[in-house]
């Protein structure tokens, strides 16, 4: 769908992106992470063709992107806007024969969409009355009115009161059902496993990580397990197959440890050993989140460049 | 559609509908004829002169004794009370005059009054004074008055220009009145309809609509669109008030029974009425594309309305300058070489040009400043638009003149 290769962008003084390339397949929920300042709107400008990149190239379904492509995407920046005096109803017209809408469709397409997230009423209203979370839905309307196959969001969540947020990340995933490809950038990982099928991590202009977030989170599998058993406290002289992180938890007659396998050893070792002395409740996996992948790679990449 | 056609579109629809535009359509034809009443006021000299003034003659000599005329406002009286009393008199009085012929010194005679007194009521006691004077004189010297006044001829001057279609008959009062509103009309429309420009580019990018719209549009195509738009709004604004001033001042002119001002001016016009019209659209035009550009580049450099002193001023100051050197010099040397240069000038030119063009410009002379004039917008266009790609995306910024020249060579 969208393949990015070796973009370079320069900036007086500092490098925004140096030699990123990544791959948005089709019917992708795309996360682009990495914190402020990392080069994230750079890449999201380049590829809606408001900059150019110094090298490097993106294509769109497999051609170069040119003007024609403009049509097929929907952005909607992280500083929002609409011309204040514009009558919203007018202005959403406007948008979208901006994007190439004839003005009968986009009127029907607006009155749908309208009736959908109850602004029946607004049609007149002008910009300056609106609240802000009403604005901000406005300018959703307005970001997939046109039906783009690829929806770009940068920030999408940032503004949003929880009751739209909700609202408007059902109506992103309702569009993701229906075929469109989402990119959105965010440097908040709670919405990150939630949503994103794949992810790539920017940091100081560079790609650091990406994949999906199932493989991303498997590969950061370090053999940790979560083990709840009930019995007598157990205490551990090494001759055990894992090694156990942290001190023993305990409540009433049940007791939580952290461990890590050694190595050769599999979950099934662990259970052998335990249930001749005491009774298992759980045993589970702990597989890192974005979140913590996230902050290591981050600290990591921080310390490569000290 | 054309999404240029599309923006022009915008543009102009939500100036055009906006309460400022229809009270300034309104009220300038309306100004207008309150000035044109108002000027007519002032100029009409029998308003100069409304309330009866008697004017009390001391002559001793009488030589002057019943021979001057009564008007309507002016009443002679012939007494023979002494200055001084007569002074005093008419000290408490609001119109009364003395009027003082000593009798060894006609030529200083002198007006007393409480006020200072008219123009047109000297002129009248002056006139009538030396005619009497010298007919009396004539009379001793043994002419016959009667018959001087038969052969004396009464010449006016006409001025007459020398053109292609036959000699005209020229008005200087029209050529001069005629430079002077090409001139300020120019001036003056550069100013508001380039700051509605800037104005627009800065509303955009406050607004951070600007980002949604680039990302359908190319940044040139936006400033094109509102150049253009905003062009068109001025260019509507001018026929509504010509259309409007003309019908205002033709109603005002049939009740005065005067010919209306639109009327003198077309008048004055003459056969070059389509030749200063073309002039005038043309420098008008052009000269809007070369300074909106460059304020559409202002608009995107700064952040704020505020922040656009530091660049207003060196954009202003060729307009500026040629308008004061307008008003002041070029209007009586317009074919100086001074007056050559500023209306060869691009960035001069539509002032300067416009000052020029009712007094006649050689063909090769215009020929040059119009091209120039075309070569000179499409220059500021170009570096206008390659500031503003970038200035449009850019917040927070202290930028100056060092900045911008930057950006201009950004690459894409």
């Amino acid at each position: 769908m969208l393949s990015i290769r070796n973009i370079v962008k320069q900036y007086a003084g500092h490098r925004a992106l140096d030699d990123v390339s990544l791959e948005v397949q089709s019917g992708q929920v795309f996360g682009l992470l990495g914190p402020n300042g990392a080069g994230k709107t750079s890449l999201i400008r380049i590829i809606n063709q408001i900059t150019a990149p110094d090298s490097g190239e993106v294509f769109f379904n497999g051609q170069k992107l040119n003007q024609a492509h403009i049509e097929r995407i929907g952005y909607l920046p992280e500083e929002r806007g609409l011309y204040k005096k514009m009558e919203i109803g007018e202005q959403m017209i406007y948008l979208a024969r901006l994007k190439g809408l004839s003005r009968a469709e986009a009127q029907k397409r607006l009155k749908f969409w309208f009736d959908k997230l109850g602004m029946e009423t607004w049609w007149k209203k002008k910009i300056e009355e609106l609240s802000k979370g009403m604005q901000q839905k406005a300018q959703f309307v307005a970001t997939v009115l046109h039906e783009p196959d690829l929806i770009i969001l940068d920030e999408p969540f940032s503004g949003f009161d929880p009751v739209n947020a909700e609202i408007i990340k059902d109506e992103i995933l309702a569009l993701n059902k229906k075929g469109a490809t989402i990119l959105f950038s965010t440097h908040r990982m709670e919405s990150v496993e939630e949503l994103c099928d794949a992810i790539a991590l920017i940091h100081q202009s560079h790609k650091i990580l990406d994949g999906t977030v199932k493989n991303i989170r498997n590969s950061y599998r370090s053999e940790t397990y979560m083990v709840e058993y009930a019995g007598q406290r157990l205490s551990f002289n090494g001759a055990q197959p894992f090694d156990v992180i942290g001190d023993t938890i305990t409540d009433d007659d049940n007791h939580t440890i952290r461990i890590k396998l050694n190595e050769g050893y599999t979950s099934n070792d662990v259970l052998q050993y335990l249930i001749p002395q005491v009774r298992i409740n759980m045993l589970q996996e702990v597989i890192p989140g974005m979140h913590e992948i996230f902050i290591e790679k981050v600290n990591a990449n921080n310390k490569s460049h000290e | 559609m054309n999404k240029v056609l599309l923006i022009i579109q915008r543009e102009y629809l939500t100036r055009v509908r906006k309460r400022s535009f229809i009270v300034m359509t309104l009220l300038v034809p309306t100004l207008f004829a309150l000035m044109y009443k108002v000027v007519a006021y002032i100029a009409d000299d029998k308003n100069d002169v409304k309330a009866t003034h008697i004017v009390h003659v001391v002559d001793s000599a009488r030589i002057y004794q019943e021979k001057l005329i009564d008007s309507r406002y002016i009443k002679f009286d012939y007494s023979s009370r002494t200055l001084t009393a007569l002074k005093t008199e008419v000290k408490e009085q609001e119109n009364d005059l003395v009027l003082y012929i000593p009798t060894h010194k006609p030529e200083v005679t002198q007006i007393f009054a409480k006020k200072k007194s008219t123009l047109s009521l000297s002129d009248n006691l002056e006139r009538q004074l030396n005619d009497i004077a010298s007919g009396s004189a004539l009379v001793k010297a043994g002419i016959d008055t009667a018959r001087l006044h038969r052969i004396k001829s009464n010449i006016v001057v006409n001025a007459n220009e020398i053109t292609e279609t036959g000699d005209q008959s020229t008005n200087m009062g029209a050529t001069y009145a005629l430079s002077f509103a090409g001139a300020i009309l120019i001036y003056m429309s550069l100013f508001i309809y380039g700051a509605q420009v800037m104005r627009g580019v800065i509303e955009e990018k406050t607004s951070r609509i600007i980002e949604v719209i680039v990302s359908s549009v190319k940044p040139f195509q936006l400033m094109t669109g509102k150049i253009v738009g905003v062009g068109l709004v001025g260019l509507t604004q001018f026929v509504l008030w010509i259309g409007l001033s003309a019908l205002v001042s033709y109603i005002a002119g049939q009740n005065t029974a005067q010919a209306s001002p639109a009327y003198t001016f077309i008048h004055s016009l003459g056969a070059n009425a389509g030749y200063e019209l073309g002039c005038f659209l043309f420098y008008w035009i052009s000269g809007f594309l070369l300074y909106s550009a460059l304020f559409a580049a202002v608009g995107s450099a700064v952040d704020s309305e505020t922040e656009t002193q530091q660049f207003m001023f060196p954009i202003t100051l060729p307009l500026l300058f040629t308008y004061i050197l307008s008003v002041s010099y070029l209007f009586q040397k317009p074919d100086s070489t001074l007056a050559f240069w500023l209306s060869i000038i691009p960035l001069t030119a539509p002032v300067a040009m416009m000052v020029r063009v009712p007094f006649g410009v050689p063909a090769w002379e215009l020929g040059l400043s119009m091209t120039l004039m075309i070569a000179g917008f499409v220059f500021t266009t170009w570096v206008a638009s390659r500031i503003y790609r970038v200035g449009i995306l850019m917040y927070g910024k202290k930028v100056n003149f060092k900045e911008l020249g930057k950006w201009f060579f950004y690459k894409e």
